[in-house]
Protein backbone atom coordinates (compact mmCIF):
# COMPACT_ATOMS: atom_id res chain seq x y z
CA UNK A 1 0.00 0.00 0.00
CA UNK A 2 2.68 2.38 0.98
CA UNK A 3 4.44 1.08 -2.04
CA UNK A 4 1.24 1.91 -4.52
CA UNK A 5 1.39 5.38 -3.16
CA UNK A 6 5.08 6.33 -3.48
CA UNK A 7 4.41 5.29 -6.78
CA UNK A 8 1.38 7.81 -7.38
CA UNK A 9 3.85 10.46 -4.95
CA UNK A 10 6.83 9.78 -7.97
CA UNK A 11 4.08 9.86 -10.33
CA UNK A 12 2.70 13.36 -9.29
CA UNK A 13 6.68 14.41 -8.51
CA UNK A 14 7.64 13.44 -12.52
CA UNK A 15 4.04 15.71 -13.43
CA UNK A 16 5.53 18.52 -11.62
CA UNK A 17 9.12 17.98 -13.09
CA UNK A 18 7.80 17.70 -16.63
CA UNK A 19 7.11 21.50 -16.58
CA UNK A 20 10.73 22.75 -15.62
CA UNK A 21 12.71 24.13 -17.89
CA UNK A 22 13.96 21.90 -20.85
CA UNK A 23 17.80 22.06 -19.82
CA UNK A 24 17.48 19.16 -17.40
CA UNK A 25 15.71 16.79 -20.55
CA UNK A 26 18.88 17.72 -23.03
CA UNK A 27 21.81 16.38 -20.67
CA UNK A 28 21.11 13.65 -21.61
CA UNK A 29 19.08 12.49 -18.45
CA UNK A 30 16.58 9.30 -18.20
CA UNK A 31 12.73 10.24 -17.72
CA UNK A 32 9.47 8.28 -18.36
CA UNK A 33 8.39 5.67 -16.00
CA UNK A 34 10.50 1.93 -15.48
CA UNK A 35 7.78 -0.78 -14.67
CA UNK A 36 9.79 -3.32 -12.44
CA UNK A 37 8.57 -6.60 -11.81
CA UNK A 38 9.80 -8.25 -8.63
CA UNK A 39 9.32 -11.21 -6.46
CA UNK A 40 7.55 -11.03 -3.65
CA UNK A 41 10.73 -11.38 -1.34
CA UNK A 42 12.56 -8.00 -2.57
CA UNK A 43 8.85 -5.57 -1.64
CA UNK A 44 10.97 -3.99 1.24
CA UNK A 45 14.32 -3.88 -0.65
CA UNK A 46 13.29 -2.60 -4.21
CA UNK A 47 10.98 0.14 -2.24
CA UNK A 48 13.84 1.54 -0.97
CA UNK A 49 15.99 1.19 -3.72
CA UNK A 50 13.35 2.62 -6.06
CA UNK A 51 13.34 5.48 -3.75
CA UNK A 52 16.98 6.31 -3.90
CA UNK A 53 16.82 5.47 -7.51
CA UNK A 54 14.19 8.45 -8.07
CA UNK A 55 16.33 10.64 -5.60
CA UNK A 56 19.30 9.95 -8.45
CA UNK A 57 17.35 10.28 -11.66
CA UNK A 58 14.71 13.15 -10.86
CA UNK A 59 12.89 12.41 -14.16
CA UNK A 60 12.08 8.94 -13.68
CA UNK A 61 9.31 7.24 -11.87
CA UNK A 62 9.77 3.68 -10.78
CA UNK A 63 6.69 1.57 -11.08
CA UNK A 64 6.96 -1.48 -9.04
CA UNK A 65 4.75 -4.81 -9.47
CA UNK A 66 5.47 -7.40 -6.55
CA UNK A 67 4.01 -10.93 -6.79
CA UNK A 68 4.93 -14.86 -6.90
CA UNK A 69 7.93 -14.85 -9.18
CA UNK A 70 5.84 -17.82 -11.27
CA UNK A 71 2.54 -15.32 -12.08
CA UNK A 72 4.65 -12.60 -12.77
CA UNK A 73 6.58 -15.09 -15.50
CA UNK A 74 3.30 -15.82 -16.75
CA UNK A 75 2.15 -12.41 -16.52
CA UNK A 76 4.92 -11.21 -18.30
CA UNK A 77 4.99 -14.26 -20.82
CA UNK A 78 1.13 -13.15 -21.81
CA UNK A 79 2.12 -9.65 -22.68
CA UNK A 80 2.16 -7.68 -19.61
CA UNK A 81 3.98 -4.42 -20.00
CA UNK A 82 7.16 -4.41 -18.19
CA UNK A 83 10.61 -3.41 -18.16
CA UNK A 84 12.46 -5.05 -15.44
CA UNK A 85 11.83 -8.22 -13.99
CA UNK A 86 13.44 -9.66 -10.48
CA UNK A 87 12.43 -13.00 -9.97
CA UNK A 88 13.23 -14.80 -7.04
CA UNK A 89 14.28 -18.24 -8.77
CA UNK A 90 16.63 -19.49 -11.80
CA UNK A 91 13.31 -21.80 -12.82
CA UNK A 92 10.95 -18.97 -12.86
CA UNK A 93 12.93 -16.71 -15.16
CA UNK A 94 13.11 -19.64 -17.48
CA UNK A 95 9.88 -19.47 -18.96
CA UNK A 96 10.36 -15.44 -20.05
CA UNK A 97 14.31 -16.25 -21.28
CA UNK A 98 12.35 -18.99 -23.39
CA UNK A 99 9.69 -16.76 -25.35
CA UNK A 100 12.77 -14.63 -26.14
CA UNK A 101 11.44 -11.83 -24.01
CA UNK A 102 14.63 -11.03 -22.22
CA UNK A 103 16.95 -8.82 -23.06
CA UNK A 104 20.91 -10.10 -22.87
CA UNK A 105 21.55 -12.58 -19.80
CA UNK A 106 19.75 -12.76 -16.82
CA UNK A 107 22.15 -11.51 -14.01
CA UNK A 108 21.93 -13.98 -10.55
CA UNK A 109 22.21 -10.28 -8.56
CA UNK A 110 21.39 -11.88 -4.78
CA UNK A 111 21.50 -15.37 -2.93
CA UNK A 112 19.03 -16.11 0.18
CA UNK A 113 19.30 -18.82 2.34
CA UNK A 114 16.39 -20.64 4.34
CA UNK A 115 16.30 -19.79 7.94
CA UNK A 116 13.95 -21.54 10.75
CA UNK A 117 11.18 -18.91 11.45
CA UNK A 118 9.72 -19.91 15.01
CA UNK A 119 6.62 -17.75 17.22
CA UNK A 120 8.45 -14.94 19.42
CA UNK A 121 10.46 -17.06 22.14
CA UNK A 122 9.79 -20.03 20.34
CA UNK A 123 7.15 -21.49 22.10
CA UNK A 124 7.96 -25.27 21.25
CA UNK A 125 11.72 -25.22 21.67
CA UNK A 126 12.57 -25.73 18.26
CA UNK A 127 16.22 -26.46 18.45
CA UNK A 128 16.94 -27.33 13.79
CA UNK A 129 15.38 -29.11 11.10
CA UNK A 130 15.19 -32.13 13.04
CA UNK A 131 12.21 -31.12 14.62
CA UNK A 132 10.25 -30.59 10.92
CA UNK A 133 9.89 -34.53 11.01
CA UNK A 134 7.98 -34.62 14.87
CA UNK A 135 4.57 -35.07 14.03
CA UNK A 136 3.34 -33.38 17.30
CA UNK A 137 4.82 -29.82 16.10
CA UNK A 138 2.32 -27.49 13.63
CA UNK A 139 4.77 -26.95 10.98
CA UNK A 140 3.92 -24.99 7.82
CA UNK A 141 6.48 -25.10 4.79
CA UNK A 142 5.70 -24.13 1.17
CA UNK A 143 4.45 -26.35 -1.46
CA UNK A 144 7.16 -28.07 -3.81
CA UNK A 145 5.25 -26.12 -6.29
CA UNK A 146 6.41 -22.66 -5.52
CA UNK A 147 10.36 -21.45 -5.02
CA UNK A 148 10.63 -21.49 -1.22
CA UNK A 149 9.29 -24.86 -1.47
CA UNK A 150 11.60 -26.64 -3.78
CA UNK A 151 14.02 -24.96 -2.15
CA UNK A 152 12.36 -26.56 1.21
CA UNK A 153 12.39 -29.89 -0.45
CA UNK A 154 16.34 -29.32 -1.57
CA UNK A 155 17.26 -28.93 2.42
CA UNK A 156 15.69 -32.01 3.49
CA UNK A 157 16.30 -34.27 0.99
CA UNK A 158 19.98 -33.71 1.59
CA UNK A 159 19.78 -33.69 5.36
CA UNK A 160 18.10 -37.35 5.03
CA UNK A 161 14.84 -36.12 6.90
CA UNK A 162 10.98 -36.10 6.45
CA UNK A 163 9.17 -33.55 6.78
CA UNK A 164 5.89 -33.67 8.53
CA UNK A 165 4.04 -30.46 8.00
CA UNK A 166 0.92 -29.19 8.89
CA UNK A 167 0.04 -27.54 5.35
CA UNK A 168 2.01 -26.58 2.71
CA UNK A 169 1.61 -22.92 1.56
CA UNK A 170 1.59 -21.39 -1.39
CA UNK A 171 4.15 -18.61 -0.54
CA UNK A 172 6.79 -17.72 1.87
CA UNK A 173 4.45 -14.66 3.43
CA UNK A 174 1.57 -17.43 3.63
CA UNK A 175 3.84 -19.85 6.24
CA UNK A 176 5.34 -16.29 7.55
CA UNK A 177 1.93 -15.50 8.81
CA UNK A 178 1.22 -18.61 10.50
CA UNK A 179 4.56 -17.87 12.80
CA UNK A 180 3.53 -14.34 13.60
CA UNK A 181 0.08 -15.67 14.61
CA UNK A 182 1.78 -18.41 16.80
CA UNK A 183 -0.56 -20.99 14.85
CA UNK A 184 2.56 -22.75 13.72
CA UNK A 185 5.58 -23.66 15.80
CA UNK A 186 7.61 -23.66 12.98
CA UNK A 187 7.99 -22.56 9.40
CA UNK A 188 10.61 -23.12 6.81
CA UNK A 189 11.06 -19.53 5.18
CA UNK A 190 14.38 -17.15 3.77
CA UNK A 191 16.55 -15.15 6.03
CA UNK A 192 15.29 -11.89 4.60
CA UNK A 193 11.74 -12.54 6.23
CA UNK A 194 12.73 -13.66 9.55
CA UNK A 195 14.90 -10.14 9.34
CA UNK A 196 11.64 -8.03 7.62
CA UNK A 197 9.29 -9.63 10.14
CA UNK A 198 9.80 -7.92 13.37
CA UNK A 199 9.68 -8.60 16.67
CA UNK A 200 6.60 -11.49 16.66
CA UNK A 201 9.12 -13.83 14.70
CA UNK A 202 12.37 -15.25 16.05
CA UNK A 203 14.72 -16.78 13.69
CA UNK A 204 17.02 -20.24 13.70
CA UNK A 205 20.04 -20.80 11.09
CA UNK A 206 20.65 -24.16 10.48
CA UNK A 207 23.93 -25.48 8.45
CA UNK A 208 21.80 -27.58 6.21
CA UNK A 209 20.54 -24.40 4.69
CA UNK A 210 23.65 -24.22 2.41
CA UNK A 211 22.86 -27.04 0.30
CA UNK A 212 19.67 -24.81 -1.21
CA UNK A 213 20.78 -21.05 -2.15
CA UNK A 214 18.16 -19.28 -3.83
CA UNK A 215 19.49 -17.39 -6.95
CA UNK A 216 17.73 -14.08 -7.78
CA UNK A 217 18.25 -13.33 -11.32
CA UNK A 218 17.30 -9.59 -12.90
CA UNK A 219 16.47 -9.00 -16.15
CA UNK A 220 15.99 -6.78 -18.96
CA UNK A 221 13.25 -7.02 -20.84
CA UNK A 222 13.27 -6.83 -24.83
CA UNK A 223 9.82 -5.15 -24.98
CA UNK A 224 10.81 -2.79 -23.04
CA UNK A 225 10.23 1.14 -24.08
CA UNK A 226 12.11 2.84 -21.58
CA UNK A 227 15.32 0.66 -22.34
CA UNK A 228 18.00 3.24 -21.26
CA UNK A 229 15.76 3.34 -17.37
CA UNK A 230 15.11 0.18 -17.26
CA UNK A 231 19.39 -0.32 -17.81
CA UNK A 232 20.30 2.31 -15.23
CA UNK A 233 17.31 0.79 -12.77
CA UNK A 234 19.42 -2.94 -12.99
CA UNK A 235 23.00 -1.08 -12.68
CA UNK A 236 21.59 0.64 -9.80
CA UNK A 237 20.69 -2.69 -8.11
CA UNK A 238 23.95 -4.27 -9.11
CA UNK A 239 25.83 -0.74 -7.54
CA UNK A 240 27.32 -0.96 -4.37
CA UNK A 241 24.49 1.54 -3.20
CA UNK A 242 22.02 -1.10 -4.04
CA UNK A 243 23.86 -4.02 -2.75
CA UNK A 244 23.81 -2.06 0.70
CA UNK A 245 20.42 -2.30 0.78
CA UNK A 246 19.79 -6.15 -0.37
CA UNK A 247 22.98 -6.45 2.64
CA UNK A 248 21.16 -4.97 5.13
CA UNK A 249 17.94 -6.94 4.67
CA UNK A 250 19.78 -10.25 4.77
CA UNK A 251 20.47 -10.92 1.09
CA UNK A 252 23.70 -13.01 0.11
CA UNK A 253 26.07 -11.52 -2.48
CA UNK A 254 26.17 -14.29 -5.41
CA UNK B 1 -49.39 8.06 -27.02
CA UNK B 2 -51.12 4.65 -27.40
CA UNK B 3 -48.44 4.05 -30.60
CA UNK B 4 -45.87 4.28 -27.82
CA UNK B 5 -47.13 2.04 -25.51
CA UNK B 6 -48.05 -0.38 -28.16
CA UNK B 7 -44.68 -0.59 -28.80
CA UNK B 8 -43.44 -0.42 -25.08
CA UNK B 9 -45.41 -3.46 -25.00
CA UNK B 10 -43.89 -5.26 -28.03
CA UNK B 11 -40.24 -4.54 -26.86
CA UNK B 12 -40.49 -3.67 -23.42
CA UNK B 13 -37.51 -1.23 -22.41
CA UNK B 14 -34.90 -2.80 -24.53
CA UNK B 15 -33.77 -0.25 -26.49
CA UNK B 16 -30.47 -0.79 -28.60
CA UNK B 17 -28.96 1.82 -26.07
CA UNK B 18 -29.32 -0.82 -23.75
CA UNK B 19 -28.09 -4.10 -26.19
CA UNK B 20 -24.64 -2.35 -26.48
CA UNK B 21 -23.66 -2.21 -22.78
CA UNK B 22 -25.72 -5.39 -21.74
CA UNK B 23 -23.71 -7.29 -24.74
CA UNK B 24 -20.36 -5.68 -23.38
CA UNK B 25 -21.15 -7.01 -19.78
CA UNK B 26 -21.73 -10.33 -21.71
CA UNK B 27 -18.60 -10.56 -23.25
CA UNK B 28 -16.97 -9.11 -20.30
CA UNK B 29 -18.41 -11.90 -18.54
CA UNK B 30 -18.17 -14.95 -21.14
CA UNK B 31 -14.90 -14.54 -23.29
CA UNK B 32 -12.44 -15.09 -20.58
CA UNK B 33 -14.33 -18.08 -19.91
CA UNK B 34 -14.20 -18.73 -23.79
CA UNK B 35 -10.67 -17.95 -23.67
CA UNK B 36 -10.16 -21.19 -21.26
CA UNK B 37 -12.19 -23.66 -23.02
CA UNK B 38 -10.11 -22.42 -26.15
CA UNK B 39 -6.66 -22.63 -24.26
CA UNK B 40 -7.17 -25.88 -22.48
CA UNK B 41 -5.20 -28.86 -23.27
CA UNK B 42 -7.98 -31.25 -24.51
CA UNK B 43 -5.87 -33.90 -25.71
CA UNK B 44 -4.13 -34.44 -22.00
CA UNK B 45 -6.73 -34.09 -20.09
CA UNK B 46 -8.06 -37.22 -19.02
CA UNK B 47 -4.17 -38.03 -17.79
CA UNK B 48 -3.96 -34.57 -16.24
CA UNK B 49 -7.61 -35.03 -14.13
CA UNK B 50 -6.74 -38.65 -13.04
CA UNK B 51 -3.46 -37.54 -10.94
CA UNK B 52 -4.33 -38.76 -7.34
CA UNK B 53 -3.80 -34.77 -6.03
CA UNK B 54 -6.71 -34.07 -9.00
CA UNK B 55 -8.52 -36.48 -7.92
CA UNK B 56 -8.27 -36.20 -4.11
CA UNK B 57 -8.98 -32.38 -4.49
CA UNK B 58 -11.95 -32.54 -6.49
CA UNK B 59 -13.49 -35.37 -4.11
CA UNK B 60 -12.27 -32.48 -0.84
CA UNK B 61 -13.91 -29.90 -2.87
CA UNK B 62 -16.94 -31.45 -3.29
CA UNK B 63 -17.67 -33.46 0.49
CA UNK B 64 -16.66 -29.66 2.00
CA UNK B 65 -19.09 -27.66 -0.57
CA UNK B 66 -21.69 -29.74 0.51
CA UNK B 67 -21.44 -29.93 3.60
CA UNK B 68 -20.81 -25.99 4.62
CA UNK B 69 -24.19 -25.86 1.96
CA UNK B 70 -26.03 -27.57 4.48
CA UNK B 71 -24.67 -25.79 7.66
CA UNK B 72 -25.62 -22.65 5.60
CA UNK B 73 -28.84 -23.73 5.09
CA UNK B 74 -29.84 -25.58 8.67
CA UNK B 75 -28.17 -21.91 10.16
CA UNK B 76 -28.97 -19.33 7.50
CA UNK B 77 -32.26 -19.71 6.89
CA UNK B 78 -33.61 -18.78 10.37
CA UNK B 79 -31.39 -16.22 9.89
CA UNK B 80 -32.64 -15.32 6.54
CA UNK B 81 -35.99 -14.86 8.57
CA UNK B 82 -34.74 -12.67 11.09
CA UNK B 83 -33.17 -10.27 8.86
CA UNK B 84 -36.79 -10.64 6.62
CA UNK B 85 -38.51 -9.47 9.86
CA UNK B 86 -35.83 -7.12 11.24
CA UNK B 87 -37.92 -4.39 8.88
CA UNK B 88 -40.11 -3.72 11.85
CA UNK B 89 -37.15 -2.96 13.83
CA UNK B 90 -35.58 0.34 14.83
CA UNK B 91 -32.82 1.99 12.10
CA UNK B 92 -29.80 0.81 14.19
CA UNK B 93 -29.83 -2.64 15.22
CA UNK B 94 -31.76 -3.33 11.84
CA UNK B 95 -29.18 -1.80 9.78
CA UNK B 96 -26.03 -3.25 12.05
CA UNK B 97 -27.66 -6.92 11.37
CA UNK B 98 -27.83 -6.16 7.44
CA UNK B 99 -24.26 -5.29 7.44
CA UNK B 100 -23.08 -8.22 9.61
CA UNK B 101 -24.96 -10.72 6.90
CA UNK B 102 -22.96 -8.55 4.10
CA UNK B 103 -19.85 -7.48 5.34
CA UNK B 104 -18.29 -10.99 4.32
CA UNK B 105 -19.33 -10.26 0.63
CA UNK B 106 -17.28 -7.49 0.37
CA UNK B 107 -14.16 -8.45 2.87
CA UNK B 108 -11.01 -9.83 0.43
CA UNK B 109 -11.43 -13.41 1.46
CA UNK B 110 -8.04 -13.68 3.07
CA UNK B 111 -8.40 -10.92 5.32
CA UNK B 112 -11.73 -13.23 6.39
CA UNK B 113 -9.21 -16.26 7.02
CA UNK B 114 -7.26 -14.04 8.93
CA UNK B 115 -10.04 -12.93 11.59
CA UNK B 116 -11.16 -16.68 11.92
CA UNK B 117 -7.76 -17.47 12.76
CA UNK B 118 -7.69 -14.76 15.40
CA UNK B 119 -10.70 -15.92 16.40
CA UNK B 120 -10.41 -19.63 16.63
CA UNK B 121 -6.93 -20.15 15.98
CA UNK B 122 -4.53 -21.27 18.47
CA UNK B 123 -4.28 -17.97 20.22
CA UNK B 124 -7.15 -17.06 19.31
CA UNK B 125 -9.82 -15.11 21.15
CA UNK B 126 -11.83 -18.25 21.31
CA UNK B 127 -9.57 -20.82 20.02
CA UNK B 128 -7.45 -20.32 22.82
CA UNK B 129 -10.23 -22.24 24.71
CA UNK B 130 -10.05 -25.40 22.65
CA UNK B 131 -9.21 -28.58 23.61
CA UNK B 132 -8.00 -29.16 19.88
CA UNK B 133 -6.26 -27.16 17.34
CA UNK B 134 -8.61 -25.97 14.32
CA UNK B 135 -6.88 -24.97 11.64
CA UNK B 136 -5.35 -27.36 9.39
CA UNK B 137 -8.23 -29.51 9.39
CA UNK B 138 -10.83 -30.27 7.27
CA UNK B 139 -13.66 -28.87 9.42
CA UNK B 140 -11.50 -25.11 9.09
CA UNK B 141 -12.20 -25.96 5.31
CA UNK B 142 -15.90 -26.25 6.13
CA UNK B 143 -16.06 -23.18 8.51
CA UNK B 144 -14.34 -20.55 6.44
CA UNK B 145 -16.57 -21.83 3.03
CA UNK B 146 -19.56 -21.13 5.48
CA UNK B 147 -18.38 -17.85 6.35
CA UNK B 148 -17.47 -17.08 2.63
CA UNK B 149 -20.96 -18.40 1.17
CA UNK B 150 -23.41 -17.99 3.58
CA UNK B 151 -24.68 -14.67 3.04
CA UNK B 152 -25.44 -15.67 -0.32
CA UNK B 153 -28.15 -17.80 0.87
CA UNK B 154 -29.37 -15.77 3.46
CA UNK B 155 -29.53 -13.02 1.22
CA UNK B 156 -31.65 -14.93 -1.48
CA UNK B 157 -33.33 -16.36 0.93
CA UNK B 158 -34.30 -13.08 2.77
CA UNK B 159 -35.38 -11.62 -0.73
CA UNK B 160 -37.51 -14.76 -1.18
CA UNK B 161 -39.35 -13.84 1.95
CA UNK B 162 -39.96 -10.32 1.60
CA UNK B 163 -41.57 -11.11 -2.22
CA UNK B 164 -43.82 -13.76 -0.01
CA UNK B 165 -47.44 -13.32 0.51
CA UNK B 166 -47.53 -12.91 4.39
CA UNK B 167 -51.27 -13.51 4.43
CA UNK B 168 -51.54 -17.33 3.89
CA UNK B 169 -49.10 -16.95 7.41
CA UNK B 170 -52.40 -14.89 9.17
CA UNK B 171 -54.40 -17.22 7.46
CA UNK B 172 -53.08 -20.51 8.85
CA UNK B 173 -52.66 -19.28 12.62
CA UNK B 174 -55.70 -17.88 12.81
CA UNK B 175 -57.18 -21.68 11.86
CA UNK B 176 -55.17 -22.41 14.99
CA UNK B 177 -51.52 -23.60 13.08
CA UNK B 178 -48.80 -23.50 15.85
CA UNK B 179 -45.50 -20.99 14.68
CA UNK B 180 -42.99 -24.01 13.88
CA UNK B 181 -46.15 -26.22 11.69
CA UNK B 182 -46.60 -22.39 10.09
CA UNK B 183 -42.84 -22.34 9.47
CA UNK B 184 -42.88 -26.02 8.00
CA UNK B 185 -45.98 -26.03 6.11
CA UNK B 186 -46.42 -22.15 4.87
CA UNK B 187 -43.42 -20.27 5.06
CA UNK B 188 -41.12 -22.72 3.59
CA UNK B 189 -42.56 -24.03 1.09
CA UNK B 190 -43.44 -20.40 -0.12
CA UNK B 191 -39.87 -19.62 0.03
CA UNK B 192 -38.79 -23.21 -1.49
CA UNK B 193 -37.44 -21.98 -4.64
CA UNK B 194 -35.43 -18.67 -3.26
CA UNK B 195 -33.89 -21.71 -0.44
CA UNK B 196 -32.76 -23.72 -3.62
CA UNK B 197 -31.67 -20.52 -5.73
CA UNK B 198 -29.53 -19.38 -2.66
CA UNK B 199 -27.91 -22.78 -1.63
CA UNK B 200 -26.59 -23.39 -5.42
CA UNK B 201 -25.07 -20.10 -5.18
CA UNK B 202 -23.94 -21.12 -2.23
CA UNK B 203 -22.22 -24.21 -3.13
CA UNK B 204 -20.84 -22.75 -5.93
CA UNK B 205 -19.57 -19.93 -4.00
CA UNK B 206 -17.85 -22.54 -1.27
CA UNK B 207 -16.35 -24.41 -4.60
CA UNK B 208 -14.53 -21.59 -5.74
CA UNK B 209 -13.65 -20.99 -2.24
CA UNK B 210 -9.33 -20.01 -2.08
CA UNK B 211 -8.30 -17.27 0.18
CA UNK B 212 -10.18 -17.82 3.40
CA UNK B 213 -9.58 -21.30 3.25
CA UNK B 214 -6.12 -21.13 2.65
CA UNK B 215 -5.28 -18.49 4.82
CA UNK B 216 -7.32 -20.24 7.75
CA UNK B 217 -7.31 -23.81 6.86
CA UNK B 218 -3.89 -24.21 5.26
CA UNK B 219 -3.16 -26.37 2.56
CA UNK B 220 -2.78 -30.11 2.49
CA UNK B 221 -3.60 -32.59 0.02
CA UNK B 222 -6.58 -34.96 0.87
CA UNK B 223 -7.01 -32.72 4.15
CA UNK B 224 -7.36 -29.27 3.37
CA UNK B 225 -6.21 -28.65 -0.34
CA UNK B 226 -9.49 -28.12 -2.18
CA UNK B 227 -9.85 -27.88 -5.98
CA UNK B 228 -8.88 -23.71 -6.00
CA UNK B 229 -5.95 -24.03 -3.87
CA UNK B 230 -4.51 -27.36 -6.13
CA UNK B 231 -4.92 -24.88 -9.33
CA UNK B 232 -3.33 -22.33 -8.02
CA UNK B 233 -0.34 -24.35 -6.87
CA UNK B 234 -0.51 -26.24 -10.35
CA UNK B 235 -0.23 -22.49 -12.08
CA UNK B 236 3.18 -22.77 -10.69
CA UNK B 237 4.68 -25.31 -12.52
CA UNK B 238 2.45 -26.32 -14.95
CA UNK B 239 -0.48 -23.87 -16.31
CA UNK B 240 -2.03 -26.28 -18.31
CA UNK B 241 -3.05 -28.99 -15.66
CA UNK B 242 -3.97 -25.59 -13.63
CA UNK B 243 -6.30 -24.68 -17.13
CA UNK B 244 -7.61 -28.59 -16.55
CA UNK B 245 -8.54 -27.98 -13.20
CA UNK B 246 -9.55 -24.48 -13.46
CA UNK B 247 -12.59 -26.06 -16.37
CA UNK B 248 -13.27 -28.80 -14.08
CA UNK B 249 -14.63 -26.09 -11.59
CA UNK B 250 -15.80 -24.08 -14.60
CA UNK B 251 -18.14 -27.05 -15.74
CA UNK B 252 -19.31 -28.29 -12.49
CA UNK B 253 -20.61 -24.89 -11.18
CA UNK B 254 -22.31 -24.29 -14.97
CA UNK B 255 -23.82 -27.81 -14.54
CA UNK B 256 -25.53 -27.04 -11.12
CA UNK B 257 -26.42 -23.97 -12.33
CA UNK B 258 -27.84 -24.66 -15.87
CA UNK B 259 -29.45 -27.78 -14.73
CA UNK B 260 -31.25 -27.04 -11.10
CA UNK B 261 -32.24 -22.91 -11.65
CA UNK B 262 -34.45 -23.03 -14.05
CA UNK B 263 -36.33 -25.95 -12.74
CA UNK B 264 -36.52 -24.07 -9.16
CA UNK B 265 -36.81 -20.36 -9.89
CA UNK B 266 -40.44 -19.90 -10.95
CA UNK B 267 -40.47 -17.07 -13.99
CA UNK B 268 -37.05 -17.64 -15.74
CA UNK B 269 -38.27 -21.32 -17.30
CA UNK B 270 -37.65 -21.44 -20.74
Amino acid sequence: MTRVLAVLVGAGLLAGCSAQPAQEQEDGTLSGTVTVFAAASLTDTFGAIADAFEREHPGVAVALNFGGSSALATQIVEGAPADVFAAASESTMTPVADAALVDGDPTVFVTNTLEIAVPAGNPAGVTGLSDFANPALSIAICAAEVPCGAASATVFDGAGIVPAPDTLEQDVKAVLTKVELGEVDAGLVYRTDVLAAGPEVDGIAFPEASTALGKYPIAQLAASTNQDAAAAFIAYVLSPAGKKVLDDAGFGTP
Amino acid sequence: MPVSERRRKRRGFLTPALWIPAGLALALLGLPLVALVVRAPWSQLPELLAQPTVVSALVLSLTTGLASTAISLVLGIPLALVLARSAEWRAVPRRLLRALVTVPLVLPPVVGGVALLLLLGRRGLLGQFLPFQLPFTTAAVVIAQVFVAMPFLVLAVEGALRASDRRFETAAATLGASRFTIFRRITLPLVAPGVAAGALLCFCRALGEFGATITFAGSFPGVTQTLPIATYLQLQTDPDAAIALSLVLMIISAVALISLRDRWVPGVTA
